[in-house]
């Protein structure tokens, strides 16, 4: 129900919305708990495990029950905090982990089972048939267990991403993080003050003390204000701080757009944020806790502190009577804030025989709830005390067990809090985090004063770090009240105490855990799964401690804590994601002549971050193997035109450029003549093939190096390992060109008759022989040409500046098609390179060695390089390595496989028989079979052998024989024509 | 007859107008590096002087103005917008990068806030000033940033990637804008 008057809502604003189908309504400011509650509904969900009804426990993003779904359909989500969700006009929420309703649940009879499914008990049970866990059980389980369930549609919200930068970060906007941020600000450093909640103020906004004079509320709306009229302050509400990471970065999560209606698609649901701040002042406060005893979990019990929310934030009591049961003199408040607002207090529970309490209720001092009734809703509250036991009719009851600071943040690079007795707490460790200070209540300043002086004084010694003049502020008056506690953790009685309510996790489980020896809070928290919910045991982990430490005979301080670890609230893995998703996954690079292979049909492949297109279909083509057979035939017979920018292109100048590429290739450079290519080979430091490509000498001291399109970024990484670490004394510049030239590979019999149309010089076998390079002009363009041959064929290369790629591609097209010619893809490539025993990263994958492609030639004796000293150790050049070989298929099977395994004719296909495997296969319509390349052992000693290929994982088996790696024109006289 | 058509990094793609952002394509009409030779810094530095107006930038700034500018990229400097003089060959290694880097210009009040979306350096104005430079991440690229003044800088990424660096650019223009629109409406 509503009270009268309070409350920071706008009441002349109301707002309808739907819980389970049903119209709620309540008011602007109002979250869905508090809006429930003002219509009287206290059972908002049903537990993990034993389906109880549960109701709302807390006022705040440690929300531990009332976890619903919102929204519908592909936008719904699931497991969102009732506490925190603030109400919007057409909001759709529904009630989870219920069949078929939240107030008649069919899988409550869980809870009859209780006594079978304690702690432990899936791990004992579920052990035998092995094979049954994961088919039978587990689905079984989960499908009873749960929390909220996905729509199973992709997720259309939008979620961003951004990064902040500051000298302070301010976490938490309570009495304590203003105070800092104000002085920090007045002192003018660059400030971020970031608070969960939507509206800053912390418990002010739920409390009725007054500072300097004023309503706690309105003295933190106008200090807020004057923050946000400063230029060196940004207020980030709605904004949780997640994680602390290194050197002073924070992870925070924004909520954008979560409390107004989804009509636009473009706008974030929420901002994931990386915040580097020079230092942190950590105020976020801290999270009451209740006290364990028989049925603590029934809907209507929460905390005092909620109670106290609900009331002077929302203007909302959940029944007509409250009762009140603590150890503590803050739970007073409660009572006295609810007297004030006219509300009936039943019963107050004071466990404390001596506490200082007065008011015009029934006080218990010295007494003890140790049970309560109602089966959807609380009723009945059952006490003890010194004059025996009486039911105490209520409809809530508030409970404080005291309060804990929130040290999460501090343990975040594994810190470990410290055991305050006289709060009965535990209290951040100061330096566990660098750059971080902790002030207010979550450093265990507990009242509003202490906390007040301590944002100050916080502030004051982040200046002082920073080399500034401390800020004069005025200290604004406030309570400041001790905090006396006793602490009590568990009333004894029989029953089932609730410590975790989300895991469903009962004092009973956590005493089982100490009986079968899980002593270790690690232990205990793995084997009753306490604390491994989404609120991560913030309700429940120092109670839980607290009575593993009693029951195992140590202090508390020697029990000690489980880990917290990042995030502090939960986050949506979208958010986490964020613009990282859909066309923002990685970038694409796309060639020159993407749009004209768009528009002949081509399908593409991605190389790298590159799209290259496969094939080009022509009309009547229905299946990819008779457009590449097509393409194949054509660059044999006429002349093929492929765009192969994608390789690596490294401009190298200098004096000593040649001493660079006869350093990082196994063969020499220095010697090549200008107008010259040459093939290269490259090896790693640990003597293995990195890359192979051709270099061309264009003058003097001037190199334009090609790698492949996967290593070019390796290759230019290598090059500044060798010229910046191995040999910086060098005189030696060079750059990535493969972006500024557009080159295309001309290829076929027909090469030179489609080249003459283009380039302004005459082309000759005699001028531009095999391996020559050189300038060239097509009309008022510059262009290079390189005689290089990647098909066997007569084979140019000619590259033009980017801007006219689009435009040679199309008109050497049309061109070609004229002779017969056209564009290839890289299936036709490919299957061109391996009729030529031509290798790719398929066969240099990085396991393999000169020797094993048969090129150990190619390491000159009469200098050094990279890896030639790795690559001579004896391992690496025995004979009995898998070196590579051809194969074509002899027996009734005419398919080869990539990945396939070779055999031994005769053996039996398994791991310890396993002779070698298959790199690259293709049909060669040339040759009329499937030709492959492959590793052997032994391999060039064995062709004319007939082997056994395998593919266990397609089902293809196939007899080969051994060949030499060059099926096609093994004297190389196509491409030298 | 042969007639080669030159088509620009970002054609088709720009411009784009979002807000109070909107980014648009340079294109300058020449992009070359200039790598100085060994102990030619200060030899190139003066040569560059003499020919185009302007010194060497230091590490992380640019020199010149619009039509000849010097730019930090890194191991080298970028003479943007005008045909390097010949005499600079003397000094350092000159490569060509005219087609090689697509130039985008985002200009607008919410500069800031769109940059903070794109890239983990600090971009706020009081620290990345007019003549500032800075290789970094644009989301998933590596990309050279150009502050020209308080509301404009010159973002050089990629030429094969100006499809992602436009599609990444709009979509962080179209989060401030909505940004913008959630607290307005607030």
């Amino acid at each position: 129900m509503r009270v009268a008057g309070s409350g920071q809502i706008d009441r002349t604003k109301k707002v309808t919305f739907s819980f389970d189908g049903q119209d709620v309504h309540g008011f602007a400011g109002d979250t869905i708990a508090s809006a429930l509650l003002a219509n009287d509904i206290r059972l908002m969900g049903r537990s993990f495990k034993y389906h109880r009804p549960r109701g709302v426990l807390t006022a705040g993003s440690e929300e531990p029950n009332a976890i619903m779904t919102i929204g519908t359909g592909a936008t719904m989500d699931p497991n969102v905090r009732a506490t925190v969700q603030e109400i919007f006009q057409g909001l759709t929420v529904q009630s989870q982990n219920r069949w078929p309703s939240l107030n008649f649940d069919l899988l409550s009879v869980n809870d009859y089972l209780a006594p079978f499914l304690s702690a432990g008990f899936y791990y004992k049970t579920f052990m035998w048939p092995k094979a049954f866990w994961e088919k039978l059980y587990e689905p079984v389980i989960r499908r009873a267990a749960g929390l909220g369930a996905l729509s199973m549609q992709a997720n259309p919200d939008k979620y961003d991403r951004a990064f902040a930068h500051c000298d302070l970060l301010v976490i938490g906007a309570g009495p304590a993080g203003i105070m800092a941020a104000w002085t920090a600000a007045q002192a003018g450093l660059d400030v971020i003050i970031a608070d969960e909640d939507f509206r800053m103020g912390g418990r002010l906004n739920s409390e009725t003390e007054t500072i300097s004079g004023a309503p706690g509320a309105d003295w933190a709306a106008e200090m807020v204000a004057r923050l946000s009229e400063m230029d060196n302050v940004r207020l980030m509400p709605r904004t949780t701080v997640i994680g602390a990471y290194d050197q002073g970065t924070y992870g925070a999560v924004e909520r954008l757009s979560h409390h107004i209606p989804r009509d636009d698609a473009k706008r974030p649901l929420e901002c994931f944020w990386r915040i580097a701040s020079k230092r942190t002042i950590l105020a976020a406060g801290a999270l009451e806790r209740t006290i364990a005893f028989a049925n603590n979990d029934r809907p209507g019990i929460m905390t005092a502190s909620a109670v106290r929310s609900y009331l002077n934030r929302y203007g909302v009591v959940g029944g007509n009577r409250v009762a009140i049961f603590g150890n503590n003199d803050d739970a007073f408040r409660t009572a006295r804030d609810l007297a004030q607002a006219g509300v009936h207090i039943s019963a107050y529970i004071d466990s404390r025989p001596d506490a200082q309490i007065a008011g015009d209720f029934p006080i218990y001092r010295g007494g003890e709830v140790y049970d309560t009734a109602g089966r959807t809703g609380l009723t009945t509250v059952r006490v003890r005390h010194d004059g025996g036991t009486l039911n105490v009719a209520a409809d809530i009851l508030g409970v404080s067990g005291g309060w804990n600071p929130t040290v999460h943040l501090t343990c975040h690079m594994n810190g470990r809090p410290i055991w305050d007795e006289t709060l009965a707490s535990f209290v951040p460790n100061p330096d566990a985090i660098p750059g971080l200070t902790v002030a207010g209540a979550a450093s265990g300043q507990m009242s509003t004063q202490s906390c007040l002086m301590s944002g100050i004084a916080a502030a004051n010694t982040v200046l002082q770090q920073l080399d500034k003049k401390p800020a004069a502020v005025d200290v604004p008056a406030a309570e400041d009240l001790p905090y006396r506690i006793t602490p009590l953790w568990a009333v004894p009685r029989k029953g089932r105490a609730w410590l975790d309510y989300q895991n469903d996790v009962t004092v009973k489980d956590i005493k089982q855990a100490a009986v079968e020896n899980f002593r270790s809070v690690e232990h205990m928290k793995r084997y009753t799964t306490q604390g491994m919910a989404t609120d991560q045991g913030k309700n429940s982990n120092v109670a839980a401690l607290a009575i593993l430490a009693d029951v195992t005979g140590r202090g508390i301080p020697e029990t000690g804590t489980t880990t917290f670890r990042p995030p502090y609230a939960p986050v949506a893995i979208a958010a986490m994601g964020q613009t990282a998703q859909d066309q923002g996954f990685a970038p694409h690079r796309y060639t020159t002549s993407h749009q004209a292979s768009v528009e002949k049909g081509a399908p593409f492949v991605e190389a790298g971050l590159w799209h290259r297109p496969s094939y080009f279909p022509i009309s009547g083509e229905t299946n990819w193997r008779q457009s590449c057979d097509r393409e194949v035939t054509m660059v044999r017979n006429a002349v093929g035109v492929c765009d192969v920018s994608t390789l690596g292109k490294i401009d190298i100048q200098g004096r000593d450029a040649e001493k660079l590429l006869d350093f990082v290739y196994t063969n020499t450079f220095s010697t090549l003549k200008v107008g010259r290519v040459r093939y290269g080979l490259m090896l790693r430091e640990d003597g293995h093939v990195m890359d192979d490509g051709t270099t061309a000498r264009l003058g003097d001291t001037h190199f334009v190096m090609t790698t492949t399109t996967a290593a070019a970024g390796q290759v230019m990484r290598h090059l500044e390992f060798v010229t910046q670490c191995l040999h910086p004394e060098w005189d030696v510049a060079f750059s990535s060109v493969t972006e500024q030239w557009a080159q295309f590979a001309i290829a076929g019999p027909k090469a030179r008759d489609l080249l003459a149309q283009f380039v302004d010089q005459d082309i000759t076998a005699d001028n531009w022989p095999f391996m020559a390079c050189g300038y060239v002009t097509l009309g008022a363009v510059k262009g290079r040409l390189f005689r290089i041959s990647f098909s066997g064929e007569m084979g140019f290369e000619l590259a033009v500046p980017a801007r006219y790629g689009d435009s040679l591609f199309r008109q050497l097209c049309a061109t070609a098609a004229d002779m017969g010619g056209g564009p290839y893809g890289m299936e036709a490539l490919n299957v061109l390179r391996i009729e030529k025993g031509f290798i790719t990263h398929s066969e240099i994958h990085g396991r393999v060695t000169a020797y094993d492609i048969g090129m150990q030639g190619m390491i000159s004796a009469k200098k050094d390089c990279v890896g030639k000293t790795m690559a001579a150790r004896p391992g690496l050049l025995d004979p009995a390595r898998e070196r590579l070989v051809g194969l074509k298929p002899v027996g009734a099977v005419k398919t080869l496989s990539a990945g396939g395994r070779l055999f031994t004719q005769g053996d039996d296909a398994v791991r310890v028989n396993d002779q070698g495997y298959i790199t690259s296969v293709g049909y060669s319509p040339t040759l009329g079979h499937f030709v492959g390349l492959a590793f052997l052992r032994n391999g060039p000693e064995r062709y004319g052998e007939v082997i056994h290929m395998v593919d266990h994982l397609r089902g293809i088996e196939a007899m080969c024989e051994v060949i030499p790696p060059i099926a096609f024109d093994p004297e190389g006289g196509r491409m030298r024509a | 007859m042969l007639d080669l058509v030159a088509k620009s990094p970002a054609d088709g793609l720009v411009p784009v107008a979002i807000g109070t952002m909107t980014l648009d394509e340079v294109a300058p009409s020449a992009i070359t590096f200039l790598t100085a030779a060994k102990g030619q810094e200060a030899a190139l530095s003066a040569a560059l002087k003499t020919a185009h107006g302007m010194a060497l930038p230091a590490a992380q700034r640019a020199t010149g103005r619009d039509g000849a500018r010097a730019v930090w990229f890194g191991a080298e400097v970028a003479l943007v917008g005008a045909v390097p003089d010949p005499s600079l060959s003397d000094h350092a290694a000159i490569v060509d990068q005219s087609d090689a880097w697509c130039v985008l210009r985002l200009t607008g009040d919410d500069l800031d806030a769109v940059l903070a979306r794109l890239c983990p350096v600090d971009m706020r104005g009081s620290v990345f000033k007019r003549g500032y430079v800075v290789r970094s991440q644009l989301q998933h690229m590596n990309v050279v940033y150009h502050k020209l003044s308080e509301n404009a800088v010159d973002i050089y990424g990629f030429r094969s990637m100006a499809a992602t660096l436009v599609h990444d650019l709009k979509i962080a223009m179209e989060s401030v804008e909505s940004i913008s629109w959630c607290q307005r409406s607030l």
